[in-house]
């Protein structure tokens, strides 16, 4: 089979790193391609190359046969080569057709041709065989999953030869993911060419032909997905044999440190939980069933319209953030970008915001050396690899970035803490850093309240389950009774 | 070891060029003094420094509100007017009143506290774009201070008034002293106390400082109120200055002290700004105007001049912050 895509030695350096070292690679067309490796290993650097949004300091990229040592973003889109980003570049007031149009200018005179357009816009998108996906809905009306379609569809009405999918299942449901393992297969059918870059390497085997590993920078090696395992690829992603280790604490205590009694609001139906200290609940569910909702709930976040929250056996008043983080709640956002870190602050006022006033005095003057002191305790005890406290949080790694996250509140001493998909896009390293920390706190009397899509983290480091379905509590479990059957029965709503 | 000298030396150098990098609008201001002097000595008379540094006063007690407001994500263009207002109440006050000055200075400063909160509230509450909203009180303002003198200024200001702006202690002119005194307290504000540190979390991620346990409302409003209080003090030195209660005076400051802001590197994504760079800025603007007139530049020369520099400055900023490419250079992303 010939190569569609052939990269040659490319090298890509930014001040201090090197993104790209001498990376090489063959892509044959028809394929589907998978590209994994750690954070910062220079995935996205490499699909910026081919996507010309940025120029390699050397190298050549060799497309359907001819050389180029750069390319632009006009040239990339009029080879064919569409790229599917994690933060999609669509227009949401717009509608679904002009989406898919958008620049190509398809008018009937001074105006432009609706009809044509939507009609051109539903024959590509009734191959997808989805319900409900009409080319004149406006693309904020959409579910996450269906704008991805839209940008998919984007990329076939350009007619691309090849298309690079950068974590394309992280913002869907099972079902969701399935049914974009069914649009690759029928876009390979029609000899169209995908690079699929990945974290969940369980996917990899649903839907690559082959896989290639990187790892800082450097090509390790491609196989055929048939012919390696998971732990083989992890080993060649970190560079040593890693395994996940979940752990196994007896922490729980019958103590109940936190408990809601018919809290609800928030697109939430009451229903009441208990923390124990020492213990791990999971709130599990798919993605939309008020897991996240149902947290902001007990950190003030959201406004609650009913139902009441007790820290150890008192009632709560919690209206607020800052009335949670007095009662000692923390938690971790789900989008850490967004919500999480204060991205251009450094490490240091990210870490200590939350206990800034404590190490104030009267006047208001913030206690410098305590400060210091305190950021560098924890920097230390989670391992946070920077050069010094001062490092904007925005040049991080995204585990290092999470970890200072979870530092801010192990600052504060929090007894509650609740993580909202606290691993999510990090590396398999930093996951294994953070399954370590729950369990130490845990055993330190921590109540933890752990919201993850990943099921096999969910059953391997909770106690106990709480699974939510369309916002109401559909059932609930022990450890010893965990299956992964039972748990989608729960979270599917039969 | 000589590898491990060299690796410091390279430390060392580069620290250096941050430094420079870092307090660059304090050199352009001694290279435009010196280009400024070389045309009429007369620019770096004590008596011309210090002209400058009193026509500077305004503008940097103004500043220091409009920053607090810029770095928690907000934004007033009411400061002019409120200016305004305030040197008409404190005319209507101290001559029609005949009010003791302390009594004057107190209403003035409170009045224009209350307006800054409730201009706070209103846009913390409505969520409108803070430019918006405040062009349009601007005009409310402007409209109120009109009214408060029926459309006439009210001259004979009072000596104990004009001397804030027109008196001096030794040889140093009052208003430098107060405007000091304003800066400084900003500036360890800013930089020493955790509620300088929640004003600059809050312009930089508003939902992570809420979600870090901030009362974010709280600190965007009392963001307006202190930015109230400096329009008051401002207010009061331009009724010192002008001599008169006129309701026209400061129509330009606000644009005068954004632009300033800009080139002395306060951003306006938020989240970011220096008192001493913002000072800097302030001092070059009004340097600039002095320079410019001393060397006989036409006044309407002058406008297109101030203007560009804006521009420029706000081109720069933006570089800073976006990759850009520029007539064929490109111009890195700030890491």
């Amino acid at each position: 089979m010939e190569n569609i895509l052939e990269i040659h030695d490319l090298v890509k350096t930014y001040p201090g790193v090197t993104a790209l070292d001498k990376f090489s690679l063959e892509v044959r067309r028809g394929e589907c391609h998978a590209l994994v490796g750690e954070n910062g290993a220079g995935k996205s650097t490499l699909i910026k190359s081919i996507a010309g949004a940025i120029t390699p300091d050397s190298g050549t990229i060799v497309f359907e046969g001819k050389e180029y040592s750069e390319l632009t973003p006009a040239l990339s889109k009029e080879l064919g080569i569409g790229v599917i980003y994690q933060e999609f570049n669509l227009c949401p007031p717009l509608s679904v057709a002009e989406n898919i149009y958008l620049g190509e200018h398809l008018t009937k005179g001074l105006f432009q041709n609706e009809k044509l357009m939507n009609k051109k816009a539903q024959e590509i998108l009734d191959q997808f065989k989805v319900e409900n996906l009409k080319a004149s809905a406006l693309v904020r009306t959409l579910p996450t999953a269906y704008q991805q379609l839209v940008e998919i569809a984007k990329t076939i009405a350009k007619s691309a030869k090849l298309v690079i999918m950068d974590e394309p299942t992280a913002p869907l449901t099972d079902r969701e993911v399935q049914v974009l393992f069914r649009i690759i297969k029928e876009l390979k059918e029609k000899g169209i060419t995908i690079i699929y870059i990945s974290h969940r390497l369980d996917e990899l085997y649903e839907v690559a032909d082959r896989v290639t590993v990187m790892r800082d920078g450097c090509y390790i090696t491609t196989q055929e997905t048939k012919d390696v395992t998971k732990d083989q690829l992890i080993a060649y992603m970190v560079g040593r044999e890693l395994k996940k280790n979940f752990g196994r604490r007896n922490t729980e205590t019958s103590e109940i440190l936190l408990e809601t009694r018919d809290l609800g609001g928030n697109g939430v139906k009451p229903f009441s939980l208990q923390l124990h200290k020492g213990e791990v609940l999971g709130l599990g569910g798919l993605v939309g069933a008020g897991r996240t909702e149902y947290a902001q709930l007990i950190f003030g976040a959201a406004r609650k319209e009913c139902g009441e929250i007790y820290i150890n056996g008192e009632k709560a008043d919690i209206r607020s953030p800052r009335d949670a983080v007095k009662a000692g709640i923390g938690m971790v956002p789900e989008d850490r970008k967004l919500n999480g870190a204060l991205l251009r602050m450094n490490i240091r006022e990210n870490i200590v915001l939350p206990i800034l006033k404590r190490i104030s005095n009267r006047a208001g003057f913030v206690n410098s050396r305590q400060e210091r002191d305190i950021t560098n305790e924890e920097i230390q005890a989670l391992r946070i690899k920077t050069p010094s406290a001062e490092q904007k949080v925005n040049n991080l790694s995204g585990g290092n970035q999470q970890k200072v996250v979870l530092a801010k509140w192990l600052a504060n001493d929090c007894r509650v803490l609740i993580l909202d998909e606290p691993t999510r896009g990090i590396d398999v390293a930093a996951k294994q850093e953070i399954y370590n920390l729950i369990n130490e706190l845990a055993s330190k009397g921590c109540g933890i309240i752990m919201i993850s899509s990943d099921m096999e983290e969910l059953i391997g480091i909770t106690d106990r389950m709480l699974i939510l379905y369309e916002g109401k509590l559909t059932g609930q479990l022990e450890r010893a009774e965990y299956t992964q059957e039972k748990i989608l029965t729960y979270a599917s709503g039969e | 070891m000589p590898p491990a000298n060299k690796k410091k030396e390279v430390l060392y150098m580069k620290k250096a060029v941050d430094i420079i990098k870092e307090y660059t609008i304090f050199i352009i201001l001694i290279a435009l003094a010196i280009v400024f002097a070389v045309k009429n000595p007369a620019f770096l008379r004590t008596s011309n420094i210090l002209t400058i540094l009193r026509q500077s006063c305004i503008m940097g007690i103004l500043g220091m509100g409009e920053m607090s407001l810029i770095v928690v994500g907000g934004l007033n263009l009411s400061m002019g007017a409120c200016v305004a207002m305030s040197s008409v109440l404190i005319a209507i006050l101290s001559v029609h009143m005949e009010l003791p000055w302390p009594v004057v200075i107190l209403l003035t400063v409170l009045l224009n506290i209350a307006v800054g909160f409730l201009t706070g509230v209103i846009i913390n509450k409505t969520k409108i774009v803070p430019m918006i909203g405040t062009m349009a009180l601007s005009t409310i303002i402007s409209g109120a201070a009109y009214l408060m003198c029926g459309g006439l200024p009210i001259s004979g200001i009072p000596d104990s008034i004009k001397v804030f702006y027109q008196g001096s202690i030794g040889f140093l002119p009052v208003p430098i002293i107060l405007a000091a005194v304003i800066i400084i307290i900003m500036g360890i504000m800013f930089k020493y106390t955790y509620f300088g540190r929640y004003i600059f979390a809050t312009g930089s991620n508003r939902e992570a400082a809420r979600l870090s346990g901030i009362n974010a409302d709280s600190v965007f409003i009392a963001a307006y109120t202190i930015c109230g209080a400096m329009c008051g003090i401002a207010g009061l030195l331009m009724a010192g200055r002008v001599g008169s209660g006129n309701p026209t005076s400061g129509s330009t400051l606000d644009m005068d002290v954004l632009s300033a802001l800009v080139i002395g590197g306060v951003s306006f994504l938020g989240g970011e700004g220096k008192v001493t760079k913002a000072v800097g800025g302030i001092l070059l603007i009004t340097m600039l105007t002095n320079g410019l007139t001393l060397a006989g530049v036409n006044e309407y020369v002058q406008m297109v001049i101030t203007g560009s520099v804006f521009l420029l400055a706000v081109v720069l900023d933006s570089i800073q912050h976006n990759s850009l490419n520029l007539f064929g250079i490109h111009f890195k992303k700030k890491a």
